[in-house]
């Protein structure tokens, strides 16, 4: 059995829960915590509410969980793009523990994360190799540095022969190729994901699945990769935190213990299907909770 | 793929020739149509010229003609420029400050509904002949290039601009690297419109100031002719008019290619 079973099945109202659970399998230090975080917007939504989550050094964790359950925003939240309003995040390696007004962006708390959208989100009037340099020029890195280091970038995801293409000439699964080498082109320990693969079609979707798999593996960083695909997040990490909705907490997390590398045959196995009918439970009664109180949909 | 394609088997080519080849044979018919009316009627030049009679006064009238075409257009391309650098200019400011944007914008907009023939004649009390001519040519030209960069510097995609923000970028750097590039292409659409609305500026003014006016403009040249009944000079004045804003047109179309060519929609042909 792939999935250990869920590692901590904590009520969803237990917002004074200021850490996750100690037994959460969280490898040797912990890079980002985030403590009782709520966030609501300006209109008023509340998308996230005692949200608690930290993540290890090294993991690979899939945020599942329905449309609009939050998990954009907590992704959002790590990546230092707006600020909670309340609760507390923290940065390892840096003196950014933040809870308020303080703080704003990557370069407050140091800790540098590779940002990869849901849409490929280039430059349509740079090419390919620009694209992937701008955010060491954004760092000030020298041209010739930057232009190297991009081109390494883009040897990683297989496309050194595209760099002095422009976007527009690419098809969607190269461009997502091209916005996962400038995320990883500053080398971050962390990187973060935002259903980057719902827009493509699923024979793509399994390469690019695979080839970030291999990827992850080889450069040994973290990933934090937000889905609403069971199988996606099955197949790809070693831990899912399964999301309940409006407002967004953690309504449980499962470790996948399948060892890696995973490929094609992993996705055809028992093992996968079993991994796969446990997270699709698990997220099946974490949407029920929606709405406490209000019996479950049944026939009159 | 459109229509305009070439049907299989037929070389491209022939479709572009077609294209030039079609509107100059209906100009041609034009011409001869109105050459006939004109000798069959036996019109007098003075009421409507020939087209024999219009082309011998572009010969004949040439050199003066020229000199007007150059005050014309040279009076254009001035407002043009400063409506560029004002617009432009202009439309980043607002960009950076709703303050100021909430003080100026409206009075922009009143500039722009206000018709510039009425605004020239007090123009022309205020201020010399050739500054008034300039400012109406840049009062039409500079609102579309203010709002359709404006536009542009606000249609940035929202996740580039949170990427900016992951990497810790100056507002310089947001600015120069990401809402000016975005811009370009909006800013380009308002400088071809803004391209003829300059021309037609420079005329309005020029036709306000009359025959009273010291100027030497192309519209003076079609005011003083109607004045002195010389009809085929107007008429030879305003197809060098025509010409011009068609060039003008023409030229900001090809800059504008040139600039997006690699990488915007509009600038690229269907493969």
């Amino acid at each position: 059995m792939g999935v250990t079973g869920e590692i901590e099945a904590r009520r969803p109202d237990s917002r004074d829960d200021a850490m996750p659970p100690a037994g959460a399998p969280i490898a040797a230090s912990r890079l980002v915590t985030l403590a009782g975080v709520a966030k609501r917007f300006a209109n008023g939504t509340l998308a996230l509410d005692g949200f608690d989550l930290a993540i290890g050094s090294g993991e690979f964790v899939s945020l599942l969980g329905p449309s609009g359950c939050g998990k954009s925003t907590a992704l959002r939240l790590i990546a230092g793009l707006g600020e909670p309003t309340r609760g507390s995040i923290a940065w390892s390696g840096t003196s950014g523990t933040t809870s308020g007004a303080t703080w704003r962006g990557r370069r407050r708390n140091g800790l540098d994360v590779g940002f990869v959208f849901q849409d490929p989100t280039l430059m349509p009037w740079a090419t390919v190799l620009r694209n992937v340099m701008l955010p060491l020029e954004l760092e000030g890195v020298a041209p010739g540095a930057a232009a190297r280091r991009a081109a390494d970038a883009l040897d990683r995801v297989g496309l050194a022969a595209f760099r002095d293409a422009y976007p527009r000439e690419l098809s969607g699964g190269m461009k997502m190729r091209v916005s996962i080498a400038r995320a990883l082109v500053t080398d971050p320990p962390l990187l973060l994901m935002d259903e980057p693969f719902a827009a493509l079609d699923e024979i793509t979707r399994f390469k690019l699945n695979n080839d970030l798999v291999e990827l992850w593996r080889a450069v040994g960083h973290t990933v934090v990769f937000v889905t609403h695909s069971v199988f996606e997040s099955v197949y790809l990490s070693s831990r899912i935190v399964v999301m309940s909705p409006r407002p967004g907490r953690v309504f449980t997390e499962l470790a996948v213990d399948a060892p890696y590398p995973r490929d094609e045959s992993f996705r055809t196995s028992a093992e996968y299907a079993g991994s796969c009918r446990i997270a699709s439970q698990a997220l099946a009664r974490a949407m029920a909770q929606e709405r406490p109180g209000e019996p479950a949909a049944s026939p009159p | 793929m459109s229509a305009a394609d070439p049907p299989p088997g037929r070389p491209a080519i022939a479709v572009e020739w077609r294209r030039i080849v079609l509107p100059i044979a209906t100009l041609a018919l034009g011409i001869l149509a109105w050459d006939l009316v004109v000798r069959i009627k036996e019109i007098p030049p003075y009421q409507l010229p020939g087209p024999g009679v219009v082309a011998a006064t572009l010969v004949s009238d040439w050199s003066l003609l020229r000199n007007s075409l150059l005050v014309t257009l040279m009076t254009t391309f001035e407002g043009l420029a400063l409506a560029l650098v004002g617009g432009a200019g202009l439309a980043v400011l607002f960009n950076q400050s709703r303050v100021i944007e909430n003080c100026f914008y409206p009075y922009a907009v009143i500039l722009q509904v206000t018709p510039v023939v009425a605004i020239a004649p007090l123009l022309l009390i205020y201020l010399p002949q050739p500054a008034a001519v300039l400012v109406c040519a840049w009062i039409v030209a500079f609102f579309p290039i203010l709002a359709n960069t404006t536009l542009g510097l606000n249609s940035v995609d929202r996740n580039l601009v949170d990427l900016f923000e992951i990497y810790g970028a100056s507002r310089l750097a947001v600015l120069t690297r990401l809402k000016l590039p975005a811009a370009l292409p909006y800013m380009l659409g308002g400088l071809k419109i803004a391209g003829g609305l300059a021309l037609i500026g420079a005329v309005v003014a020029e036709i306000s100031a009359g025959s009273a006016g010291a100027g030497s403009g192309l519209a003076y040249r079609i005011a003083e002719s109607g004045y002195r009944l010389n009809i085929p000079r107007m008429f030879a004045a305003l197809i060098l008019l025509s010409i011009a804003g068609i060039v003008i047109f023409f030229a900001l179309s090809l800059v504008s290619h040139l600039l997006l060519r690699r990488w915007h929609e509009s600038a690229i042909v269907g493969e």
